[in-house]
């Protein structure tokens, strides 16, 4: 009871460092887009979205690499714990990759002239989308927990196949997509802008971590939850009362 | 529509995802953690019913 007190205070503590941490590294990678790069010389101001745009898209295909590592870990170990850090995982890949998709749209109005076009990467990107969209009504349609987390582990895997092919699809295919990492004709990128890209990717990376062991605590609870449950049942069952509960998961 | 405004729009819908997300997290935990703690208490109380019963006896 003490130690689990003791943990409990330790995880809290956890906690805080790194929701500050995080919050002082958005702050700093605020600071570097708006006040040290330098404004771009064709695109103007709107150019900016194109920090924060970068690094939603890198925290999208981290967090679906961490769930297909999880997935394996979990064909591997069969234990439960890399189920719900593949499932965290995809809740938070989901909103950044929506968040590239719309800031996305928002960049390409002014300089494309339209918000959508369907060429390779934004078609791949709206398909990959799609997939994990589909991967978390799927797993809410499965009831077994074991089926469940087997089925999502293999969906997974196989859905990470969109993240090399949604990074290469400027490099394989023609596209109006700016290559800004390998070069091109699309943004010229001054030393300063790969700075605040620097910094933008790392305090998006740290606000993955918070954000990902914030939702692994929910997974936590979840479970603590049908625990519970499963012994007010269990109690129900030898009192010979009735206890309305699913049981565990 | 300015260059600026959309410059604002895409910061604007990161925060706001980003406070989605964070809020829908929030609230789940504290669901969560009420029910936990409503079915610790009707735990403890059967325990405590059941304790009762025996020592009437």
């Amino acid at each position: 009871m003490r130690k689990d007190v003791v943990r409990r205070s330790q995880r809290d503590v956890l906690g805080a460092v790194l929701v500050g941490l995080s919050s002082v590294a958005m702050l700093a990678a605020l600071g570097m887009v708006f006040l040290y790069a330098p404004r771009e010389a064709t695109m103007g101001d709107v150019q900016r979205i194109f920090y924060f745009h970068v690094a939603s898209a890198w925290i999208g295909f981290f967090a679906f690499f961490v769930t297909c590592l999880a997935g394996i870990g979990y064909l591997v170990q069969g234990d439960r714990r890399w189920d719900a850090l593949a499932f965290s995982s995809v809740e938070i890949g989901l909103t950044f990759i929506t968040m590239t998709l719309l800031t996305g749209a928002l960049w390409a109005r002014p300089v494309w002239g339209t918000y959508w076009t369907w060429e390779p990467r934004l078609t791949i990107s709206a398909v990959q989308w799609l997939i994990y969209v589909a991967y978390r009504m799927l797993r809410a349609a499965i009831e077994v927990p074991e089926r469940r987390a087997r089925f999502a582990a293999v969906y997974g895997i196989v859905a990470f196949v969109t993240v090399p092919l949604s990074w290469f699809a400027i490099r394989w295919w023609r596209t109006i997509h700016p290559d800004i990492l390998m070069g091109g004709e699309g943004m010229a990128i001054a030393p300063q802008m790969v700075h605040a890209l620097v910094v933008s990717v790392a305090a998006f990376t740290l606000l993955y971590v918070t954000l990902l062991w914030l939702r692994m605590r929910l997974e936590r609870a979840v479970n603590a939850l049908a625990c519970l449950r499963a012994i007010t049942l269990q109690k129900g069952h030898s009192d010979g009362t009735h206890h309305s509960s699913k049981g565990p998961f | 529509m300015s260059n600026l405004a959309y410059l604002l729009s895409a910061y604007a819908v990161f925060w706001i995802l980003t406070f989605v997300l964070v809020f829908s997290i929030w609230a789940r935990q504290r669901r969560l953690e009420r029910e936990i703690a409503a079915l610790a208490d009707r735990l403890r109380e059967e325990e405590r019913d059941v304790y009762l019963r025996g020592t009437e006896r």
